[in-house]
């Protein structure tokens, strides 16, 4: 498991250091200088503060000295917001959008299970229908007009929600609804056909045929086994939660990371937008090996290390 | 199954005389032979929801060409006098804060977001059949280095790759559709990778090697027209995500720029007024749906008809 453990964490180093070079390359390449606006900067100034934040370097001599610093975990400062640095901002607005994430995972696991479970005990009976048109519903709907039709109905007709921002719990329902959705749809659909495959399986009808009682066979023994392709979705999972947060948070308001992120994008703040992109891909990276880690838990037939173990 | 009441008075006594045996009429065919497609067309036939579906892309079609002459409006002239008016006779889906009839732009705003969405999948197709064939029907060292550059691209989230080449590129329709083709190709690169790698060593290609057909010949005629059925799943599935990406990134103002409107441009102008007027958010927001789910559901009808044995 430690050799398994440290190629992991080598091929992570070396995803990351070609997202750092490719978001670099790509920064260089943007229209504009960092300080670029609707006012004139005196040129002396600007010369200053190229100076200052070292843009006056060579390329490649900038280059090393940003993978260096994005090395000891430091993403340098903001040109746009003076004195606050990468560090800062993300620290600062992190925690909102990990809350609203692990709740928004949580809603769409247990949801997109529970519905894909009963459809698929139910089959082809309306209940299965139901689930399924939700779930085709869910995929269809986009997670921005979600969230307006939510805040339009439950905030503002309704008044029973609050409309923006994130004080308290009962903030946090819309915006992790209407970012959960799409997913638990995805989740739904993989569990219905999973569970339906396991439900036809050998040892599910030994299971039966010894006696059984329907709830053993169904939780103990089906529901373990068809579980598996959702956990592997578990990556997508994570993406689409922190891709959906751009325009949720916008739309509620939150203060967390894809708000800002966002907001750096219409800034053209630069050093931000690379910050939170390596920020975000080392949080994907770790996610990923975290679920790859978890499926070799959960299932010993998988290897450590060892490709494929498709059942 | 029911079966069909018999009536006594079509029964004649020449039913009941015993055929004669022919060896030659026993070999006979009696069925009109279909081929594959005709009989993935057949099935998917009978899934009404993704007729409806294909029902729905045909309309929305010819309406992105017809819409605007039958409002009698285009979707561009500022009109002060109207502006914010909810439907009525003289503007069927109301006006938007310029006085533009929203009618008119939401069928133009179809054509836009229509091809967009046609266009990066084909081309997303286009990239991703000849990368995954060539990396898949060779294997190896190609495959390995082919799929690791695919790999290292597909680690950065799509709509993160997408937004951050959408800061640098200049704007427009063409470098949207290519900021979203610049990693969209990945996925159907893995789907025909794998199945080309199942299909290479079937006897049929040895058969075209045998007769001399070179790789491209044997990747291009003999192993891509196989899977043709999950390319066309994966492209149908495709579009709507394309769809989706291109409002989602028009929502964050970095797509489609005025004067020309998308589902996606208008839907982010109502959001900012959906308190008053909510009617400007529903009819992109519904359309934008719609598709979505016209697609959706013809994807998931041809996956059922091109591979029967995937059904549940």
């Amino acid at each position: 498991m430690g050799r398994y453990l440290i190629q992991r964490f080598g091929s992570m180093v070396v995803s990351l250091f070609f997202i750092v070079t490719i978001t670099f390359i790509l920064m260089q390449l943007a229209p504009g200088g960092p300080f670029a606006s609707e006012k004139k900067i005196p040129p002396e100034i600007e010369q200053q503060m190229n100076e200052k934040y070292g843009l006056n370097d060579p390329l490649h001599i900038q280059y090393f000295n940003y993978l260096k610093d994005v090395a000891q975990w430091d993403f340098g400062p903001s040109f746009k917001y003076t004195g606050q640095s990468v560090n800062d901002i993300i620290n600062r607005s992190f925690e909102y959008s990990l809350l609203l994430g692990l709740e928004s995972i949580f809603l769409a696991l247990s949801i997109g299970v529970f519905l894909g479970v009963i459809a698929a005990l139910r089959h082809n009976t309306s209940v299965d229908y139901t689930a399924m048109v939700i779930a085709v519903l869910g995929i269809s709907v986009p997670n921005f007009i979600l969230a307006a039709a939510l805040q339009y109905f439950f905030a503002m007709k309704l008044g029973v929600l609050p409309v923006a921002r994130f004080d308290s719990f009962l903030h946090t329902i819309l915006p992790a609804v209407a970012l959960a959705t799409t997913p638990m749809a995805f989740i739904a659909r993989l569990m219905r056909s999973s569970m339906l495959d396991v439900l036809n399986s050998d040892y599910i009808k030994t299971a039966k045929a010894k006696g059984l009682n329907e709830r053993v066979v169904t939780y103990r023994h089906a529901l373990r086994n068809a579980i598996m392709p959702v956990v592997s979705y578990l990556g997508p999972l994570v993406v689409a939660i922190l891709t959906g947060s751009f325009v949720i948070e916008e739309i509620f308001d939150i203060p967390g990371l894809g708000a800002e992120f966002v907001n750096s994008v219409t800034n053209r703040d630069y050093t931000v937008i690379m910050g939170t992109t390596v920020f975000f891909s080392a949080l994907l990276l770790v996610s990923i090996l975290l679920v790859d880690l978890l499926y070799t838990l959960i299932d010993p037939r998988i290897k450590f290390g060892k490709e494929g173990g498709k059942s | 199954m029911s079966q069909p009441e018999l009536n006594r008075a079509e029964l004649e006594q020449s039913d009941f005389e015993p055929l004669v045996r022919d060896e030659a009429e026993a070999e006979k065919i009696s069925g009109e032979s279909t081929s594959y497609w005709q009989d993935a067309w057949r099935r998917f036939k009978k899934n009404k929801l993704a007729l409806f579906g294909m029902g729905v892309i045909v309309f929305l079609g010819i309406m992105s060409f017809l819409g605007g002459p039958i409002s009698g409006y285009d979707y561009y002239t500022n009109d002060y006098m109207v502006t914010n008016k909810a439907p009525s006779l003289e503007h069927w889906f109301g006006t938007d804060p310029l006085g533009r009839d929203i009618f008119a732009r939401t069928w133009y705003g179809a054509k836009i977001s229509l091809f967009i969405g046609i266009m990066a999948a084909l081309i997303d197709v286009i990239i991703g059949v000849i990368w995954g064939a060539i990396a898949g029907y060779f294997g190896g060292r190609t495959d390995e280095i082919m799929m690791r550059i695919a790999d290292i691209l597909y680690s950065v989230p799509y709509l993160l790759v997408v937004i951050l080449l959408m800061v640098i590129l200049p704007q427009g329709l063409w470098t949207l559709i290519l900021a979203m083709t610049f990693t969209g190709w990945i996925n159907m690169a893995r789907i025909v990778r794998g199945q080309v790698m199942q299909l290479r060593s079937e006897e049929y290609v040895l058969a075209a090697r045998t007769l001399g057909a070179n790789s491209n010949r044997i990747m291009f005629r003999h192993l891509v027209p196989n899977t043709l059925g999950p390319i066309l799943v994966t492209l149908t599935l495709t579009i709507p995500n394309a769809i989706f990406t291109e409002a989602f990134l028009s929502y964050l103002g970095l797509g489609v720029q005025a004067p020309l409107a998308s589902w996606g441009t208008m839907t982010s102008e109502a959001i900012s007024a959906l308190q008053y007027y909510p009617f400007q958010l529903f009819f992109p927001a519904f359309f934008i749906c719609l598709t979505m789910l016209a697609f959706n559901v013809i994807g998931d009808g041809m996956r059922d008809a091109l591979d029967p044995k995937a059904r549940k």
